[in-house]
C-alpha cells in the first residue's frame, strides 16, 4: 500500500479538475488529479462536436481539443495525475486534513493525504429508471451519453431507428449524430412546454434535419420484448397529465433518454457535505468552499452549468479560493444568497460582502425581457436588465464589492 | 444418451431439485428455454427468505417454507449467496390491525416458527428506528430475511453442475412423448433430450409444458408483482424486513433491505393474462410509494434507481402443485410455486427428490458429492490488506469498473468464467450496473470485458439472449441519407 502526501487532491479530470488542478498547481502547491478513466478529459472527449471553447480560449474546439488544451496546461504547470483510478472512500482527519482511498489496477490500494480536497466529479444522467417510465424491459434503451460513448469512442451503432426522450443538449447533439451515422431519428418528446436544450442546438440539431420535436408531450410507454418495438406517447391535459386518448405510436428499436444530469456527489455525502436541493450540489460560499472546511466544489459536481466554458472559469476561480485557503486567508464577513421568485437556484449560497461576487441563477421561465433584483431587507438594491432568459441557459451577473450589505435574495421580474 | 432425469425449468424449483439430485450418482439434466438459467420467475421477485407465519399448518405451502428456511441457513454457508438475514418485522399501523396480527402470530406458533416476539409500539420501534409514527406493534420473526434469488439460484446450479448435472440452455420444450420407459423431449428448434423421468419445474409456463407431455391440464395464472428498487444512500433503508397486516391473495407491499444494499418497495399484486407481461406503471409506482412512506420513514421519489415487474406463477388452488402425474408416466408436476416458493424451494427439491424415488427412481449416493462452492469475493467488501492481497495476485480486483456499485474487473471475469456472457446475466451475477446510473457509465467498459473474455463479438452480445442485441453494428455500416 502506498500512501502519498498532496496539498490538494482533486477527484475528477474533466474540465473542473483540470481548471483548478492548474491554478494550484501554478501557485507552487503539490497537487494530484485523480480520475477514474485512463485519460483526462472526462465526458469531453465523446463530445466530438465542435462548440466548445469559444470563450474560454476565444476559438472554436471539439470536445477532446478543449480537454487536451486544459490537459496541457495541468501538466505543464506540475499538476500530478492519477487515472485509471476510482476514489472509494474519503475521511477528513481529526486535524481537519483529509484520507483518500484510492484503487486501481497499477498500484492496487492507496491512502492519499491531503490538506484540502476538490470535488470535481462531474455530473450522470438521469436514466430511465430514476423517472419511472413504465413499459417493458427490451435492449435498446439507452441515456444518451452512453449512446454516444458507444458511437463516438467504441464506434458502434446503438441501433437503427430512434426516438428521443428530453430535449436536453445531449439528446440534442445526438439526434444530429445519430442522423450523420445513419440512424433514422423519428422523434424528439420533450415533457416540458419548452425545451431543455440550448436554443442553438434545437436549430442545428433539430431544424436543420426536419426531426419533429413534440412539446408538452409524454413517453406513457416503451413496448418490446426483447429489443425496443415502439414507443408510446400522448400529449400532456393541461393539468400535466397525458391525454391517453390522443396517445401515438412510433415505431423504433432505440430509445435515448435525454432526461436531466444529476451530480456525482456521493463521495461529498462521505464527507458530510451539507446540499443544495436545488442544485443536487453542495452548498457553497463566494470561495466555493462546502459546509465542511478544507473541501471545495466547482463544475457540474456543483450544479449543471450549460457551456464548458463556464466550468473551466468557475473551476479555475476556485482553483484560486483553495490556494488563498491552503495559505490561510480569511473570507471575512459573510451573508446568505437564495433564489426568490422565477430562479431555482443562486449560486454561491453564501458571499463576502467585502468583494465583488460572480452569481449564478437557473430562471424557471421563459421571457425575452426580465430585470434581475437583489433584495436586501425587501428593498431592490441593485439590478440588472436582461434580453434573453431560458431555463436551459445560465444567468451570470457580477455584483461589485461592498454593493450587498445582508442576506439576499434575488427575483427575476417578467417585463 | 439417456438421462435419468430431465428437469425443465432452471428457476429456484428446478435448480433446488437439480442440486438435490446431484447428492446421487443417477445423470441429471437441466433444461432451460431462456439464454441463461434463472429467467423467469425466480429472477423478478421480493427476495424475501419467509418464516413460516403467513400460511395455515395443514398447508403444503407451510411444510416447505418451514423446512426450506432451515435449509436455505445451511446452504448459505455451503455456497455463499448473499442472505441478510435480518429478520422480520410484521407492523401494525391501527389497532384493528393489531388484533389480526395476533391471529397471525398464533398461526405461526402453531406452525413451529421459532423465536417469534410479539411486541409492543416500544420494542417494534426498538427492532426498527425508522418506522412510521402510526406504527402500534406487531411481530418479530429472527430467522428470515433477504437473499439475492438470482445468485441463490446461480450457486445451487453451480453446485449442481460441479456434480455431474448436465445444463442446456436456449432449450424449449415443446413436446415430449414416452416410449419403452424413456420421455423423447423435443425443443422449439428441433433439438432432442431422452431421460427417464421428467420434473416439470417449468413456473409461469407449466400448464403448457404438462399439456405438451399429455399430462394434466390445469392452468397457471400470472399475478404480476410491481417492484421499485432504490439508492443505496436511501434514508429510508430498513434494518428488517417490514412486512404490513397482509391481504387477500397477498403479503402486502413491503419495505425489503435488499441483500445487495438496495431498499425495494412493493410488490403489487395484479391478476394479468399476458405471461410476457412485465411492464410497471407510473399510477403504480405513485400508489407503492404512498403505501410504504406510512410504513417507514424516509422513502423519497428522488432515490428511485430502477423498477421492474415479477409474475408470480398462481395455481387456480392457490397452493403449491407438487405431486406424480397421474395422467402421464414418470413425470412429476411442479407447479403453482409462488410465495413462500423462493423460501420453500430447496425443501420443494428435496420433496421432489422422493417423489421421484417413490416413482422407482434408483437413488444410489455419488460418491464424489462437494457440496461447498469457493467463497465469493466482492472488491467492495474486502479491507484494504487483503484486496491489495488480491490485487498483488491479479491487478484486476482493484481496476473499477461499475462505479456506483464498486464493481471490478476481476468479478466482471469471473462472471464470464462462470458463462454469464449476456449483458443482464453479468449484471445479475456482479451487480454490475445495478446502481444508480443503471449501466449508464460503465455498459461500454462492461461490454467489451464480456467480449474479450467469451471471445463473442461485440455487436452480438444480447442483454438477455435471442434477440435481444444491444448493439446494431458497426459505424459506417449504416447508409447516411
Amino acid at each position: 500500500m502506498v500512501r502519498l502526501d498532496y496539498d490538494v487532491v482533486i477527484a475528477g479530470a474533466g474540465a473542473a479538475g483540470l481548471a483548478a488542478g492548474t491554478v494550484c498547481a501554478q501557485a507552487g502547491c503539490s497537487t494530484l488529479i485523480v480520475d477514474r478513466e485512463g485519460r483526462t478529459g472526462g465526458i469531453l472527449n465523446q463530445c466530438i462536436h465542435n462548440g466548445f471553447g469559444l470563450r474560454y480560449f476565444k476559438e472554436e474546439l471539439t470536445g477532446p481539443e478543449f480537454a487536451y488544451r486544459m490537459s496541457e496546461k495541468a501538466r505543464h504547470a506540475g499538476a500530478e495525475f492519477a487515472l485509471n483510478s476510482a476514489i472509494t472512500d474519503i475521511k477528513q482527519l481529526e486535524d481537519g486534513t483529509f484520507d483518500i482511498r484510492v484503487l486501481s489496477g497499477k498500484d492496487g490500494v492507496t491512502h492519499l493525504h491531503a490538506r484540502a480536497v476538490m470535488l470535481a466529479m462531474g455530473c450522470r444522467e438521469r436514466n430511465r429508471g430514476a423517472i419511472a417510465t413504465p413499459g417493458e424491459r427490451p435492449a435498446g434503451v439507452f441515456t444518451a451519453g452512453t449512446a454516444q460513448k458507444l458511437l463516438n469512442c467504441e464506434g458502434k451503432l446503438p441501433g437503427k431507428s430512434a426516438v428521443i426522450v428530453g430535449s436536453g443538449d445531449i439528446g440534442l447533439i445526438m439526434a444530429r449524430r445519430l442522423r450523420w451515422s445513419g440512424i433514422e431519428v423519428k422523434a424528439v418528446i420533450e415533457i416540458m412546454p419548452h425545451s431543455a436544450g440550448l436554443t442553438r442546438n434545437v436549430v442545428q440539431c433539430l431544424h436543420d434535419f426536419d426531426i419533429p420535436l413534440y412539446l408538452s408531450t409524454s413517453v406513457i410507454r416503451i413496448d418490446g420484448k426483447e429489443r425496443v418495438e415502439k414507443v408510446v406517447a400522448a400529449p400532456l391535459n393541461s393539468d400535466r397529465t397525458p391525454d391517453t386518448s390522443r396517445a401515438f405510436e412510433i415505431e423504433c428499436d432505440t430509445v435515448l433518454f435525454s432526461v436531466g444530469l444529476i451530480p456525482e456527489m456521493e463521495l461529498a455525502r462521505k464527507l458530510g457535505v451539507k446540499e443544495n436541493p436545488a442544485t443536487g450540489g453542495a452548498e457553497v460560499n463566494s470561495a466555493y468552499s462546502t459546509s465542511v472546511p478544507g473541501v471545495f466544489s466547482a463544475g457540474n459536481v456543483l450544479h449543471v452549468h450549460d457551456l464548458v466554458d463556464f466550468v473551466a472559469e468557475e473551476a479555475e476561480y476556485a482553483g484560486k479560493c483553495i490556494v488563498d485557503y491552503l495559505v490561510g486567508a480569511k473570507t471575512g464577513k459573510e451573508f446568505s444568497s437564495a433564489a426568490g421568485k422565477n430562479l431555482k437556484y443562486a449560486i454561491p449560497n453564501r458571499f463576502a460582502a467585502a468583494k465583488a461576487t460572480r452569481f449564478l441563477f437557473r430562471p424557471t421561465v421563459v421571457t425575452d425581457r426580465a430585470v434581475l433584483k437583489a433584495m436586501v431587507d425587501g428593498k431592490s438594491v441593485w439590478e440588472k436588465k436582461l434580453a434573453f432568459v431560458r431555463p436551459a441557459e445560465m444567468i451570470i451577473a457580477e455584483v461589485a464589492a461592498d454593493t450587498l450589505h445582508g442576506d439576499v435574495t434575488f427575483e427575476l421580474e417578467e417585463l | 444418451m439417456i438421462y435419468d432425469t430431465a428437469i425443465i425449468g432452471s428457476g429456484a424449483t428446478g435448480a433446488a431439485t437439480a442440486y438435490m439430485l446431484s447428492h446421487y450418482s443417477g445423470k441429471t439434466i437441466l433444461l432451460e428455454k431462456a439464454h441463461e438459467v434463472c429467467a423467469g420467475v425466480s429472477k423478478a421477485n421480493s427476495g424475501i427468505v419467509h418464516g413460516g407465519f403467513h400460511h395455515p399448518s395443514d398447508s403444503l405451502k407451510t411444510r416447505l417454507e418451514l423446512r426450506g428456511n432451515e435449509l436455505i441457513d445451511r446452504l448459505q454457508h455451503e455456497l455463499h449467496f448473499p442472505y441478510l438475514k435480518c429478520g422480520i418485522l410484521v407492523v401494525a399501523y391501527s389497532e384493528p390491525e393489531l388484533e389480526t396480527l395476533r391471529k397471525l402470530y398464533r398461526q405461526g406458533l402453531d406452525n413451529g416458527v421459532k423465536d417469534m416476539e410479539f411486541c409492543d409500539r416500544k420494542r417494534v420501534f426498538e427492532l426498527e428506528s425508522k418506522l412510521h409514527e402510526s406504527a402500534v406493534g406487531g411481530f418479530f420473526v429472527p430467522n428470515g430475511g433477504t437473499i439475492e434469488p438470482y445468485g441463490y439460484v446461480f450457486s445451487l446450479v453451480e453446485c449442481a453442475l460441479k456434480n455431474g448435472v448436465s445444463l442446456q440452455c436456449d432449450f424449449e420444450v415443446v413436446s415430449g412423448t414416452f416410449a419403452d420407459g424413456v420421455w423423447t423431449l423435443k425443443s422449439a428448434d428441433g433439438g432432442e433430450i431422452k431421460a427417464r423421468y421428467v420434473v416439470n419445474a417449468a413456473g409461469l409456463f407449466a400448464d403448457e409444458v404438462s399439456k405438451a407431455l399429455g399430462a394434466e391440464e390445469f392452468k397457471i395464472f400470472p399475478r404480476k408483482g410491481e417492484e421499485y428498487l432504490l439508492d443505496r444512500n436511501s434514508a429510508g433503508r430498513p434494518e428488517r424486513v417490514v412486512f404490513p397486516v397482509p391481504v387477500k391473495h397477498s403479503k402486502g407491499v413491503l419495505v425489503i433491505p435488499t441483500a445487495g444494499g438496495t431498499t425495494m418497495i412493493g410488490p403489487t399484486a395484479e391478476a394479468v393474462d399476458d405471461k410476457g407481461d412485465t411492464a410497471t406503471t407510473s399510477d403504480n409506482f405513485l400508489k407503492i410509494l404512498k403505501l410504504t412512506q406510512n410504513m417507514v420513514n424516509g422513502l423519497t421519489a428522488r432515490d428511485l434507481i430502477t423498477s421492474f415487474a415479477g409474475l408470480r406463477p398462481v395455481h387456480e388452488s392457490e397452493d403449491f402443485y407438487i405431486a406424480k402425474s397421474e395422467k402421464s408416466p414418470n413425470l412429476i408436476q411442479a407447479a403453482g410455486i409462488q410465495s413462500p416458493g423462493l423460501t420453500a424451494s430447496p425443501a420443494i427439491g428435496e420433496f421432489i427428490t422422493s417423489l421421484l424415488k417413490d416413482a422407482g427412481l434408483e437413488l444410489v449416493e455419488n460418491p464424489g458429492f462437494d457440496g461447498t462452492l469457493p467463497p465469493r469475493y466482492e472488491a467492495r467488501k474486502l479491507d484494504d490488506a487483503k484486496l491489495q492481497e488480491f490485487h498483488d495476485n491479479d491487478p484486476a480486483w482493484t481496476n473499477i469498473i461499475c462505479r456506483c456499485e464498486e464493481i471490478s474487473e476481476a468479478e466482471i471475469i469471473e462472471a464470464v468464467k462462470r458463462g454469464h456472457t449476456t449483458v443482464d446475466g453479468v449484471k445479475f451475477y456482479t451487480r454490475a450496473g445495478m446502481g444508480r446510473c443503471q449501466g449508464g457509465f460503465c455498459s461500454a467498459k462492461v461490454l467489451n470485458i464480456i467480449s474479450r473474455e467469451s471471445g463473442i463479438p461485440m455487436e452480438e452480445l444480447t442483454k438477455r439472449g435471442g434477440k435481444s442485441r444491444i448493439l446494431a453494428g458497426k459505424l459506417g455500416e449504416l447508409e447516411v441519407k
